[in-house]
């Protein structure tokens, strides 16, 4: 059965998620959707790196391994939108994104929407726990996040 | 371009400067309208601002022999050179990147010259973003960098919603208020009302209709953002020696620089410096190239795209310290006659015209020629900084 429109943070009518053109980010998406958090982790160096890219930006190695971390993580900056772009986004504005500074990984940093009431009282700093949202007909899942109460 | 590469040496450096071989010799601008209000074509504004840049110089416009844009410029040089009937194109070259392009386009002309490439290079850049496509609608696709799918699918589609993301981690760290932006956005609008170039030319911002402006994505409200228009503007740039012969009193560029801070990716939301407007390094390569420090500048031009970014850039190029930006960023110290540092004193993005910030190199020039609609007395040195908060960012220095 289909999941329902009201399951999602925003509708469906911004473009799919999911890999680069160049692919070279295929398996986060695919670790995203088995509702598990990688990060590009050197396998010469050990360096971690976000967003993924072909080689390592330490040592250049193209030997490039991936690591696991933990769904957590703190609010490092945020936004409230209230202006809709694109328009079909009016119903859902104002809404919330957040930049998170994951747990355990270096202070690599992850793009997602604060869940709950959009309106909610945001701090730079606060514990944030990760919620997967799965799009399953278009076969992808958003990482979001929520405050830890 | 003077960027230093490790293995070059300060003297070699110096030695390749391209302090004082170039100069601002003539500024043209199309009429400047509301977006959707121009009869012709974004094309057609292109060739207006050029022709109008040549007569201003007193040159032919069959004297142009290069041109220089950025910003993915769509009036390409060929079709341009056919329309213009220009004899012979010399050189044509294009900065990468957006608004971060600006001053790079002047530095490519300037190099251009210099070597012997081409005489006089028209800067110009045109836009009409009805019949082309709006910046302010945001990327959906996949772009240069690629990193889309990192911040599209949850909605963070615009340059004013990612800059936001920055700006408001640098008002955290530094304890930055709204009135820092409001008094950016307010100094372009009180000079506008001196310039009837302008867009918002008779129509003034109080703070009150600041305050009430609705917000776009916080913390920028509406008069935060700049306007969409159409319009075209340009400069021509030949060598100082040239120079010294044209009809107005040239605009020697007495330093220019191009680049990015350490791993600053577009869209990325992993800059190691998050939170800056992508100048540090630049900053200090420009002032030591132009052989001076900040408290010598006389009038400044910053890419106005969004207030807050300005806020971070004025403080980048050591205007005041960052934690000192509520007291410096003041209607009264950012404006025209009295400011410690008039600023966008044509209007800007904001109130002037929206032309991805080339209008910024005019008005930074007429600033040392001495007739702009806000002519800071004496004004000797004049800053145009294009970008800010964007990647890659460039900026540049004339002295008269």
């Amino acid at each position: 059965m289909a999941t329902s429109e009201s399951a999602y943070y925003l509708p469906e009518v911004l473009p799919p998620a999911g890999p680069a053109p160049d692919g070279r980010d295929k398996e986060f998406w695919e670790a995203l959707n088995r509702h598990k958090i990688v990060v590009q982790r050197c396998n010469a160096c050990g360096n971690l790196q976000m967003e993924p890219e072909w080689l390592c930006h330490k040592c250049y190695s193209f030997d490039r391994g991936w690591q696991e971390v933990p769904g957590k993580g703190r609010i490092y900056s945020w936004v409230r939108i209230w202006h809709p772009i694109p328009p079909a986004l009016k119903d859902s504005c104002p809404f919330l994104v957040v930049l998170v500074e994951l747990a355990d990984a270096n202070g690599l940093r992850i793009v997602g929407n604060l869940l709950g009431d959009p309106n909610q009282e945001v701090q730079i700093g606060t514990p944030v726990e990760a919620v997967f949202e799965d799009h399953k007909q278009r076969n992808y899942t958003l990482l979001q996040w929520r405050q830890v109460k | 371009m003077a960027i230093a590469t490790g293995i070059e040496t300060e003297s070699a450096m110096e030695k390749n400067t391209i302090k004082d071989k170039a100069a601002i010799v003539g500024v043209g601008e199309s009429k400047y309208y509301k977006r959707g209000g121009s009869p012709i074509s974004e094309f057609g504004l292109a060739c207006q601002a050029i022709i109008n840049a040549a007569q201003d110089a007193g040159l032919k416009v069959t004297d142009i022999d290069g041109l220089c844009s950025f910003a993915m410029e769509q009036s390409e040089p060929s079709r341009l050179a056919g329309a213009l009937g220009l004899p012979e194109l010399n050189y044509c070259a294009m900065a990468w990147t957006g608004g971060g392009g600006v001053a790079a386009a002047v530095a490519n002309a300037a190099a251009a010259v210099a070597c012997g490439y081409a005489k006089y290079v028209a800067v110009f850049r045109a836009l009409a973003q009805g019949q082309t496509f709006r910046f302010g609608q945001g990327t959906t696709g996949y772009g240069m960098a690629g990193l889309m799918g990192f911040t599209v699918p949850y909605g963070l589609t615009t340059p004013a919603q990612k800059i936001a993301m920055r700006v408001r981690r640098y008002m955290h760290e530094h304890n930055v208020t709204q009135d820092a932006l409001a008094a950016v956005a307010m100094a372009s609008y009180h000079h506008a009302q001196f310039n009837p170039r302008a867009v918002m030319y008779g129509r003034p911002l109080t703070r009150e209709a600041y305050d009430q402006s609705r917000w776009i994505v916080e913390p920028f409200h509406l008069y935060d953002c700049c306007m969409e228009n159409d319009g075209a503007a340009a400069v021509i740039v030949t060598t100082a020696e040239r120079a010294r012969d044209l009809k107005q009193k040239p605009a020697y560029i007495m330093a220019a620089a191009q680049g990015s801070d350490y791993r600053d990716i577009h869209d990325s939301g992993n800059v190691p410096d998050f939170s800056s407007a992508n100048y540090k390094h630049l900053a200090r390569h420009l002032y030591e190239m132009a052989g001076i420090e900040p408290k010598d500048v006389d009038v400044v031009q910053s890419y106005d795209h969004f207030s807050g970014g300005v806020v971070i850039t004025l403080a980048e190029h050591g205007f005041c310290h960052p934690d000192e930006l509520n007291q410096f960023c003041t209607l009264e110290n950012l404006t025209w006659p009295n400011g410690k540092l008039p600023l966008n004193t044509a209007g800007g993005n904001l109130a002037e015209c929206y032309v991805i910030g080339m209008q910024l190199v005019n008005e930074a020039a007429r600033q040392i020629r001495g007739d702009s609609t806000c002519q800071v007395k004496d004004a000797e040195i004049s800053m145009m900084i294009s970008g800010s908060v964007t990647t890659p960012t460039s900026n540049l220095i004339l002295h008269g």
